[in-house]
């Protein structure tokens, strides 16, 4: 039976198992539209901007296992969805991105809506797809999804012509897909990892560094595993968080920019590096130069072999699914009963410990002004440590991944390589609908959640009971401490004036608002908006947080790893310099 | 330094720009660019002349790989090859530069393939140096216009580039 373009678009979404599909219609889709209201297998979850369509079904993809789904019409719809688009590329989500295009006739003659789609997003999608013959339909969205969930992942995007929705054909679903110009590794080369196990094995300071490649390929129990087993510390980048556990000892917190003193000085200093899943980009390792100045062996782990040997040259590259190459590793290392030699270990924790003693995260607690550090740490403390955290992008994202540890994969949801303002709140919606049950909550800025604002009337409509956290500084306080550390104090633009009110603007969209100003109210607030009582509303809670607060530590542009901005209990020190071969037999 | 990049990659409608489009978003460098399908319709070729680092070549050759279309790729510079440029050059033939052309040509073993009162054409087939050595070698004055093809590149023996 012969059945339309539309149809056959609807079945394929089925047949992948999808959930939901997040989206916004407009006339090139109006075909796909009917076909969806003529079905009950998925639902489709309507925002109010097709950004936020791209960012639900992104955050859908980060908190599950699962490749989300977003649906936008031609023109403007799809020039919506690229930031969205981008932001998943940077971060290497998987993710099916369906726009409408004008009819196949209409294409280039600049019709109403239209916009190359293709040509726009080719810089930002793993791969994409203009469908111009209704018999490809079917087979195009199999490897869209197919493309999308493998190797790195990635956002795909297919672009379909109206008549090519309206036009009939016969359904065929492939079981499988194959395509001989792709096929991603799953193993790594074991004489690779035989070296990168020798070197382990010869290792006076070992250090795992691990990144969002863990978290996306599913490999946090093999890097708790391979680090428990070697007894050696480990950091976290942005997008590593939840990879390794953040409250355990071996822990040494996120690294980078931001990153605590001990997590940076040991990247500085350690002498066998094991990079899992991470791309030593400009935000974690600064300046390549300085990074290789202090001699150190290093091991890339990567799916992607373009991300080994892009900023800093490895010595041991292996390419492959980090999961099954951390496997291999673990399986090699109790083979051989090879192990890192203990007393270089014990000396390198003694200084791992004498760095993480100065506390670079302490900040001064007030009975003034809310820190918002301390709305961070009691937002933990309530949930349990528990909930789904997403954040837009500032201060409040870098707070965040400091003071909230978390403890598993897929538990924290930012824009780490785009850094997309707006992402948290259709973020939350799409981890909500992702994760029934969990808690959820988005830590933004009174900046960043007004780039998607209007999303409070999608968690009405869909009663996805998110906390928003707003740490309302009345700044964008990043740009704001930018502009104070080095420009002067001259704060360009970065007050935000005439703000609304958030209590008002919450109700208005249905939802419970708090505004909440005094240090004590803070977590009684808290336990208020995460009681039974409100567990099935969404909370805003607008904390006027302190102004002047900064982010610390702080690598400057151009600085070291071990040139950090320091905290100011910290500034006084008299911190010895790392020294090769210092004796740590008094210490401790 | 200068590398001569051979491309496999699928046949179809913008593989090329994905091709291009990285090349300008990563800011590499294309000197020379040809492409064509080859005795299998479902494929081109494509030969880049590009410059750059061994870092860069090999992020070049390493996102190239990438792109889901690109079936193969080989860095020629890394063993023996051949390569050969085509040229088609207008120039002025008059009076005693008319005879002196044709003796030019002949040495560079071209072909004069379009002949007027006041001009020849010359096809002329060979390395890129050749055809720059034949620039060189001519009078500049004489030069109505150049059309260059931009190199090809071929392993040499039993090299070669499939599926």
């Amino acid at each position: 039976m012969q059945i339309s373009g539309a149809e056959i678009l609807v079945r394929s979404l089925q047949e992948e198992g999808v959930e939901f599909v997040f989206g916004y219609p407009g006339g090139a889709v109006l075909e796909i539209y009917d076909a969806i209201f003529r079905q009950q297998q998925f639902k489709h979850v309507l925002v109010r901007h097709e950004q936020a369509a791209v960012h639900a079904a992104d955050a859908y993809s980060r908190s599950s296992n699962k490749v989300g789904v977003a649906l936008v019409t031609s023109g403007p719809g799809a020039t919506n969805a690229v930031t969205g688009i981008a932001t998943a590329y940077m971060d290497s989500i998987p993710m099916v991105v369906i726009s409408g295009q004008v009819s196949t006739p209409a294409i280039g003659m600049d019709a109403f809506q239209e916009v190359d789609m293709v040509g726009i997003t080719r810089p930002c999608v793993k791969h994409n797809f203009l469908v111009k013959d209704i018999n490809e339909l079917a087979a195009t969205i199999k490897k869209a999804f197919y493309i999308a969930a493998s190797g790195r992942p990635g956002p795909v995007v297919v672009d379909i012509p109206k008549d090519v929705t309206q036009r009939l054909a016969e359904f065929h679903y492939p079981e499988s897909v194959s395509i001989r110009s792709y096929v991603p590794v799953t193993r790594g080369h074991p004489g690779q990892i035989k070296k990168a196990v020798n070197l382990l094995a010869e290792a006076k300071r070992p250090y795992i560094y691990v990144g969002g490649g863990a978290v996306q390929g599913n490999a946090s129990a093999e890097v708790t595993e391979l680090v428990k087993m070697l007894g050696v510390p480990c950091t976290n980048t942005l997008m590593g968080l939840g990879a390794y556990p953040g409250q355990d000892q071996q822990f040494l917190g996120m690294l980078g920019m931001h990153g605590t003193y001990e997590a940076n000085m040991a990247m500085q200093y350690c002498d066998v590096l094991i990079a899992v899943g991470a791309r030593f980009d400009d935000r974690v390792i600064s300046v390549p130069s300085h990074f290789l100045s202090q001699p150190k062996k290093i091991v890339h782990i990567d799916v992607d072999p373009s991300s080994i040997a892009k900023r800093v040259k490895v010595d041991v590259p292996i390419v492959g699914d980090v999961k099954h190459v951390l496997r291999d590793m673990i399986d090699l290392l109790k083979q051989t009963g090879q192990q890192v030699p203990q007393q270089h270990l014990a000396n390198w924790w003694k200084q791992i410990e004498e760095w993480r003693s100065y506390n670079s995260l302490l900040y001064t607690p007030s009975t003034e002004f809310i820190k918002p550090q301390y709305v961070v740490q009691k937002l933990y403390e309530i949930t349990g440590g528990d909930a789904i955290i997403t954040s837009d992008v500032g201060q409040h994202q870098m707070w965040a991944a400091q003071y909230y540890p978390f403890k598993r994969p897929k538990q924290w949801l930012n824009s780490g390589g785009l850094g997309t303002m707006g992402f948290g709140l259709p973020a939350a919606i799409g981890a909500q609908l992702a994760n029934p049950d969990a808690q959820v909550a988005c830590i933004t800025g009174e900046g960043s959640i007004q780039m998607n604002i209007q999303e409070l009337s999608t968690a009405k409509q869909y009663h996805t009971p998110v906390k928003v956290i707003a740490l309302n500084n009345r700044y964008l306080g990043m740009v704001r401490q930018w502009q104070e550390f080095f420009y002067g104090t001259r704060y360009s633009e970065s007050y935000m004036d005439a703000l609304p009110d958030f209590v008002k603007i919450a109700e208005a969209y249905g939802h419970v608002g708090i505004k909440v100003e005094n240090p004590a109210d803070v977590e009684p607030v808290l336990r208020e908006a995460f009681s039974p009582a409100l567990k099935e509303r969404l909370v805003f809670l607008d904390f006027r947080t302190d102004q002047s607060e900064n982010v610390f530590p702080m690598i400057q542009n151009g600085k070291g790893l071990d040139q950090m901005d320091l905290p100011p209990h910290m500034r006084d020190l008299q911190i010895a310099p790392f020294e090769n071969n210092r004796d740590y037999g008094n210490m401790c | 330094m200068r590398h001569i990049l051979s491309i496999l990659l699928e046949n179809e409608a913008g593989a090329l720009s994905r091709v291009v489009g990285l090349f300008s978003a990563r800011a590499y460098n294309i000197d020379s660019l040809t492409v064509s399908t080859t005795e299998d319709p479902t494929l081109s070729r494509m030969t880049i002349v590009t410059h750059g680092s061994d870092e860069v070549i090999e992020q070049i050759t390493k996102q190239l790989n990438k792109l889901i279309e690109v079936v193969k790729v080989i860095d020629l510079n890394e063993s023996d090859h051949i390569e050969r440029e085509m040229m088609l050059i207008k120039v002025r033939a008059t009076g005693k530069d008319r005879e002196e052309m044709k003796r030019m040509a002949d040495i560079f073993r071209g072909r004069i393939i379009d002949v007027t009162e006041k001009t020849y054409t010359i096809e002329l087939t060979g390395t890129s140096e050749k055809l720059n050595a034949f620039i060189e070698a001519i009078d500049r004055s004489v030069i109505l216009e150049t059309v260059r093809t931009g190199a090809s590149g071929i392993g040499r023996g039993e090299r070669i580039l499939k599926i």
